[in-house]
């Protein structure tokens, strides 16, 4: 989240304060020893991260969900260097749902998102490694009747190097085990790392590439069925009748489950189910949302956007400022609903027994997940089991379990376990939305053309109320408003709250860059408006306002070096450059564009300058940057879902394009080298996507675009 | 009715519709799950597996138009020369992310490979447009390809 970034970094008091009082109570306790689970008899557990078997590969525990960003080479690393073992000798698996042993530092829960998995298990997953460590040592020195501080460990064993003595992990687990646990170890320097900052090959992706990696649709609990499955069209519907006569007969259906607000066709395979599905006659009550469409839900928040707001933030005397006079700006930046279309639609499989309940999913909130099934089922948490599976793309859409609570309300009606799959359609239809956003910014500038005001109105949905109430506090999100205030050094700054929800039955969520992907096309296009207006360079009018903030100067201008900002690009192009300090790191891109007579965009280039304090994998740091710009590009491109009578209109990939690779630039990652706390990058890379690209227009064309998806038609010149 | 498939070398029969999509049929009654589901409409590529050596996609492939035309999934595609220099160069090259998608690209690519040993930014560009990735794998995949090629050409790589 945008605000724990800048909480982390110590730069804004209030909610600074709030953050560091979490993380000061949060650190955590690598003691209680796990139960071996059955069937696991030969692993003995030094930790609740750490598994060692007699013989084989280590299991690493990792507490976050794998959706691509590396999290399981991330973690694993961690543990690993502190461990002294190689990455080829572990193995990462899901951790079960326990949020007092797994549960993230900051948000005490497990969940995954936000960028902050690495700021917060940093230091805790090295110091799981040290410990387990120093037991392992320990063991072997009394296995030896030496000394502890005469051994040391090395690549799985304990050697002994005065007496030439060794002894493997595997062997000496169960001795250790019974050892004490270290109250405190000594961690490496940096200077001693041999895995962290490295560029070692991600230990999950040989799996990925022969097909043996399991996501959540890739479970096939024994007698599986499949479920087809469609949800009410319009938010807030209900289903009215359903004539199942034809899909009955088809070969291969076994039932058709009737809920109050879906209908799901379960057979033998879902291909049958899909065709089971579609030979259905529904009826539905599209219920009060049923005459809503696009132009009805903007017209809802433009109106919002003129009413009262919360004050998040109030530095100096804006309203003095502004009455002074002089040159400004008042523009408002649009944004469109989106979805997320992670690649592997949303699914679910489930066991109901009489007395468990049993679920396969790939979650990025696992702990949720389980409260969400029990709650379902009314079984208590313990009698409730979830497998968490690889993530087929998380972007923000499984933070939340709707999907889980569905598949579980369809399996109570199913004799054995079913898998419950959504149709692209479905999952379009369906989402955790990025709902409608809108910013209104007013700047003054003084008589030298600095802007001596900011004034930033953001309005939106308050979606850390239901999610992280730790972030929503006397009504203001604060994932929302947090970095509104730009990084700029203004003088008179003022951040207001409006908040507009969608309407009842419309699930609104988490986006991928959340908070500051919603704020970073006001505040980057507004600054480079702010500079145009006084006739400045927007690299130097923006260096001219980082004084204070020398990481993020240093970004600017690397991107701006390694770009060739200045040198002459010749007639239609342009380049537009964007800031992003958040999630704990500092980043700069330059977009170059070009834009034809007939409004037809290029983007041509995409560069990129990160500073993430201390990397962990740069070959990952680079994936998660191109990945991120990648998700913004494709957003700015193209993103806009429509509504009609209360439903979404777009459904699958033909009406909801995302970029394709032939229309992928070239993307530049250029490294500060750093040896400060490690930021977050999973959501670095996108927020600055849509800003750099609208900046970058106006450069090629004198064309200022202020809504997203960019309308190109309006950049015809010819 | 009743279909005998010829799925990565081995002989299945399978009762199932002739109009269900091979797609299901290796996954959910076959079990083969390397073959991704992504859109159902041919649009994405997830489902990308290889009939007689060419790619098709699964999701729109009823199963009575197989016939007796080998089937190549992910989970063999590794015995191929094509097959197995991709799987090597996606990983040199951390090409993968979520990895969702990549059974895809990866039976894309191979297949790419097979007709054009040495294809060139447009021929990847035209082939590898019907694969979709959301975590924005994308600017990986051609240096992957080319890696391939170069070593299929050589011999090394296997």
């Amino acid at each position: 989240m945008g605000v724990l970034a800048t909480a982390m970094a110590g730069q804004f008091s209030r909610r600074s304060f709030l953050i560091s009082a979490v993380l000061a109570g949060g650190s955590l306790v690598v003691g209680p020893r796990l139960i071996q689970p059955a069937g696991a008899a030969e692993n003995t557990a030094l930790n609740p991260f750490i598994r060692i078997p007699a013989a084989g590969k280590i299991q690493l525990v990792i507490p976050s969900a794998e959706m691509g960003q590396g999290v399981y080479m991330g973690i694993s690393t961690l543990i690993a260097e502190e461990l002294e073992v190689a990455l080829d000798q572990v193995e990462a698996v899901a951790a079960p749902a326990d949020p007092a042993v797994y549960g993230h530092p900051v948000l005490r829960d497990q969940i995954t998102g936000g960028s902050v998995t690495i700021r917060g298990f940093y230091e805790p997953m090295r110091r799981a490694g040290a410990t387990a460590r120093v037991m392992l040592i320990a063991a072997a020195a009394r296995e030896w009747g030496v000394d502890p501080l005469s051994c040391r460990a090395e690549a799985g064993q304990v050697l002994h190097p005065s007496s030439g003595r060794r002894l493997a992990y595997g062997a000496l687990a169960a001795k250790a085990a019974e050892g004490p646990v270290p109250e405190t170890v000594e961690l490496k320097p940096a200077s001693e790392f041999r895995l962290i900052g490295k560029p070692h090959l991600r230990i999950d992706t040989p799996a990925k590439v022969n097909g043996t990696a399991k996501f959540g649709l890739d479970a096939r609990p024994e007698g599986v069925k499949f479920a087809a499955v469609m949800l009410s069209p319009s938010f807030g519907g209900t289903l009215k009748t359903v004539d199942d006569t034809e899909a009955l007969k088809i070969s291969g259906v076994r039932q058709v489950v009737k809920l109050s607000d879906a209908v799901a066709v379960v057979a033998d395979h879902t291909g049958a189910a899909r065709k089971g599905l579609a030979a259905l006659h529904l009826t539905w009550d599209a219920g009060p949302n049923g005459g809503l469409d696009t132009a009805e839900l903007e017209r809802r928040i433009e109106t919002a956007m003129d009413g009262e707001a919360l004050v998040a933030l109030d530095h100096g005397d804006v309203a003095a400022a502004e009455a002074a006079g002089g040159p400004g700006i008042e523009v408002v930046y649009r944004m469109p609903i989106l979805a997320h279309s992670a690649m592997e639609p949303m699914n679910c499989t489930v066991h109901v027994r009489a007395d468990s309940c049993e679920v396969w999913v790939g979650t990025q909130v696992v702990a949720r997940a389980r409260q969400g099934a029990a709650a379902v089922t009314g079984l208590p948490l313990e009698k409730v089991t979830v497998h968490n599976q690889l993530l087929g793309g998380g972007f923000g859409r499984r933070l939340d379990y709707d999907g889980v609570t569905m598949a579980v309300r369809v399996a109570q009606q199913v004799d054995g376990p079913v898998q419950v799959v959504w149709s692209r359609e479905e999952d379009i239809r369906h989402d955790s939305y990025r709902y409608l956003n809108l910013s209104r910014l007013s700047l003054r500038l003084g008589p030298d053309g600095m802007p001596v005001s900011w004034r930033h109105r953001v309005v939106g949905p308050a979606v850390m109320a239901r999610f992280l109430p730790l972030l929503f506090k006397d009504g203001i999100d604060l994932d929302q408003t947090g970095g509104a205030e730009s990084p700029y050094d203004i003088p008179n700054k003022r951040v207001e709250f409006v908040r507009h929800e969608a309407p009842q039955g419309m699930l609104t969520g988490n986006w991928r860059g959340v908070g500051p992907t919603r704020n970073a096309p006001a505040i980057e296009g507004g600054i480079d408006e702010a500079a145009h207006l006084a006739g400045r360079d927007p690299v130097a009018y923006r260096r001219a306002l980082l004084t204070n903030n020398p990481r993020l100067r240093g970004v600017l201008d690397l991107a701006a070096e390694r770009a060739g900002w200045g040198t002459p690009l010749g007639p239609d192009r342009g380049r537009g450059i964007a800031l992003m300090p958040d999630f704990g790191s500092f980043s700069a891109m330059v977009a170059q564009v070009h834009v034809g007579g007939d409004g037809r965009l290029t983007v041509e280039r995409i560069v990129c300058a990160v500073d993430c304090g201390q990397v962990v994998n740069p070959s990952v740091l680079r994936q998660q940057i191109e990945s991120g710009v990648v998700y913004g590009l494709s957003a700015a491109l193209y993103g806009r879902l429509t509504m009609e009578n209360g439903a979404i209109v777009e459904g699958n990939f033909d009406d909801a394009p995302v970029l394709r690779i032939n229309e992928c630039p070239p993307i530049e990652v250029h490294i500060v080298d750093s040896t400060e706390s490690p930021g977050g990058v999973g959501e670095l890379g996108t927020p600055g996507v849509a800003p750099a690209l609208m900046n970058a227009i106006f450069a090629a064309t004198g064309k200022r675009l202020r809504a997203l998806p960019l309308d190109t038609s309006q950049l015809k010149r010819t | 009715m009743s279909f005998t498939l010829n799925v990565n070398g081995t002989t299945h029969a399978v009762e199932v519709d002739g109009d269900t999509p091979l797609l299901w049929v290796l996954r959910d009654v076959i079990g083969l799950t390397g073959t991704k589901f992504g859109c159902g409409i041919a649009m994405c590529g997830a489902c990308t597996v290889h009939l007689d050596g060419m790619a098709v996609r699964a999701c729109v492939t009823p199963v009575e138009t197989v016939g007796t035309a080998a089937v190549t999934t992910i989970e063999a595609i590794g015995a191929t020369d094509e097959g197995a220099r991709v799987q090597k160069a996606w990983l040199d090259e951390e090409v993968v992310q979520c990895g969702y998608c990549q059974s895809g690209q990866i039976m894309s690519a191979a297949a790419l490979l097979a007709v054009n040993p040495s294809p060139s930014d447009a021929d990847i560009d035209a082939v590898m447009a019907g694969n979709i990735c959301r975590c924005g794998t994308y600017p990986r995949i051609p240096a992957a390809i080319k890696q391939a090629a170069t070593e299929l050409a050589s011999g090394e790589g296997r």
